[in-house]
């Protein structure tokens, strides 16, 4: 590494430079570094084709940088194949059918950490486990092909879920659920992550954002325009307006009652209902001492 | 008023997998009504059954699919059991929750002209439709693109406007939106609520987007173990929160804070919009003296 030593703890993914062209030339990211630590929650945000998927299919090798690199515990990626990085960097993809291929939901699910070399009787624990988690087990012995999409998502979820990789990597996993299958999914992933798991959610839900990751990344045109805590991130309004992003209605709502004393940015209805609540005994108090 | 959808003790099984096994009714007892040029928004949990009753409305079920059912559906004065698929599709447009599913042609006006040329229409008048239905969805400049190079919004706008350009009198749209990102599911509300608002048109859209349901819908309907489990304007259905969260479907943020406010400082709020929400509280702020 030129100009220092290499750190003793280097983070669990880096990117340096990266530059990404389409075999056409035309440029997807230009030049990105960033760090990644273990056991982060973090949102990758940005309008459709800024550049969100591009950038997370270099974790797992699906796609290879132009230029600059991408570094998987200070080592760099290189020519590591996609099969071995699925061991660390569990992927699931946006569409589920691009995913899905087995006889039986069970068999789907068991296929991952199948290849992972495990035993047999763990594999099956594995999966049960997945299956149990996400509410599949109705559907263990049907074709997942033929599943509403809604079941589809879960059980590509589930697939990748049941691998236990260190780092899950999650492309709109909620797009096409319900409210409940929304929240039931990001309860499980919030799960992992308190286990330890390094997780990267790519989602234009903004209200899963603000109540899941601690730390966002958003990128415009293929460039990281910030990086930063969430709070932090949801809190500066012209920034999200140039990106034509929305930050979630309680924390638009908030931002819209600033000048009435509303200070903070708030992350979830929850917060809102607290602050509100003292800001308005505060006032009634101020104005009673007052009299 | 007339009702241009009526739908009666309507309950359907698809045919089951294997000859031995029982079907199952996935649509129990459905009774709904849409008046002419109502806007309804229907919300259920994933399997509720909701794709089901969309392909019930242009008669897909039960002549395509057969299986069991019971009840009636009648769309614009034709019941469903008793005539074709095409007869119907003259008078409905669905559209589904993937553009990609529905689009295949080279470019945008050939998509359109596919559906019309199929009914032995003129050259003069399929280009008149098509000119008019690519008005419609605000797409008349990108007619000779390929629809698979647009944006995902703009794919669905051109997959509405090929059923527009056979005019239906109702439109049927299966979570149009779910597959865009937010610019896209923007532009599909939009055209929706100017279909309705200029040409009339019945909307019934089955969608995930609470804050937009809640902002352009006349009536919500909530499905629940294949009934109506819920069924009134936006203001009074976004009420019960908590009745909403129990079937899976949630509310918008704001009226999960109107609910957290009511029940913990005993105030009365009932907005259902960010813009009402922040009206409602700004003046309750004010009003500290």
């Amino acid at each position: 590494m030129p100009g220092g030593e290499p750190p003793v703890n280097p983070p669990l993914l880096e990117t340096r430079n990266l530059e990404f062209e389409y075999p056409d030339g035309q440029a997807a990211l230009g030049g990105i570094s960033l760090r990644i630590e273990r056991g982060e929650f973090i949102a990758l945000i940005g309008q459709n084709g800024s550049g969100k998927t591009t950038l997370a299919k270099h974790f797992n090798g699906l796609l290879r940088p132009t230029r600059g690199q991408v570094l998987l515990n200070g080592e760099e990626v290189g020519e590591r194949s996609v099969g071995d990085l699925a061991r660390t960097i569990g992927y699931v993809f946006q569409n589920p059918d691009h995913q899905i291929f087995s006889a039986t939901t069970r068999e789907e699910i068991a296929f991952g950490p199948a290849n992972l070399g495990l035993k047999e009787s763990e594999v099956a624990q594995r999966t049960q486990q997945a299956m149990d988690d996400f509410d599949l087990t109705p559907y263990a012995n049907l074709q997942p092909a033929l599943l509403s999409f809604g079941l589809r998502r879960k059980v590509s979820v589930a697939a990748v879920y049941a691998m236990r990789t260190q780092v899950l990597i999650l492309d709109e996993p909620s797009a096409g659920l319900d409210w409940r299958g929304a929240e039931e999914l990001m309860r499980r992933v919030a799960d992992l992550n308190r286990q330890g798991h390094t997780i990267l959610l790519i989602t234009h839900d903004m209200r899963l954002v603000a109540a899941h990751a601690a730390r966002c990344l958003l990128l415009r045109a293929g460039s990281l325009l910030a990086d930063g805590p969430t709070r932090q991130i949801l809190g500066k309004a012209e920034l999200l307006r140039q990106t034509d992003m929305q930050a979630p209605q309680i924390t638009e709502l908030g931002h819209r009652l600033a000048s009435r004393g509303m200070s903070s940015t708030m992350l979830s209805v929850a917060e809102f209902c607290t602050a509100y609540g003292e800001l308005k005994t505060g006032g009634e108090a101020r104005h009673a001492s007052r009299r | 008023m007339s009702n241009i959808i009526d739908i009666r003790g309507f309950g359907y099984a698809y045919p089951p997998l294997t000859p031995d096994q029982e079907p199952t009714w996935v649509l129990e007892d459905i009774n709904l009504q849409v008046q002419a040029g109502e806007f309804v928004s229907i919300l259920g949990p994933t399997g509720v059954g909701k794709t089901t009753l969309c392909l019930s409305l242009i008669g897909i079920i039960p002549q395509s699919t057969g299986g069991v059912i019971r009840g009636d559906v009648w769309v614009d004065g034709l019941n469903t059991k008793a005539c074709s698929v095409p007869e119907l599709a003259q008078r409905v447009g669905l559209i589904f929750q993937d553009p990609e599913t529905q689009l295949f042609n080279l470019t945008v006006e050939s998509e359109l002209a596919f559906g019309l040329e199929t009914r032995g229409l003129q050259p003069a008048e399929i280009e008149e439709r098509i000119s008019w239905a690519l008005s419609l969805v605000g797409m008349s400049d990108l007619r000779s693109r390929s629809p698979f190079h647009l944006s995902g919004g703009q794919k669905q706008r051109v997959a509405i406007a090929s059923v527009l350009a056979i005019s239906p009198k109702i439109l049927v749209l299966d979570e149009p939106t779910s597959s865009l990102d937010p610019v896209g599911k923007a532009e599909v509300f939009s055209v929706v609520r100017e279909l309705r608002r200029k040409q009339g048109m019945t909307i019934v859209m089955v969608e995930q987007e609470l804050e937009h349901i809640a902002e352009f819908s006349d009536r919500v309907v909530v499905l629940d173990q294949g009934r109506v489990k819920m069924e009134g304007p936006p203001q009074s259905v976004f009420g019960h929160v908590e009745q909403l969260k129990a079937v899976g479907v949630g509310a918008p943020q704001v009226c999960e804070l109107a609910d957290c406010l009511n029940k913990r400082h005993q105030t009365d709020f009932h907005f259902i919009l960010l813009e009402q929400a922040h009206k409602a509280l700004a003046d309750h702020l004010d009003a500290r003296g």
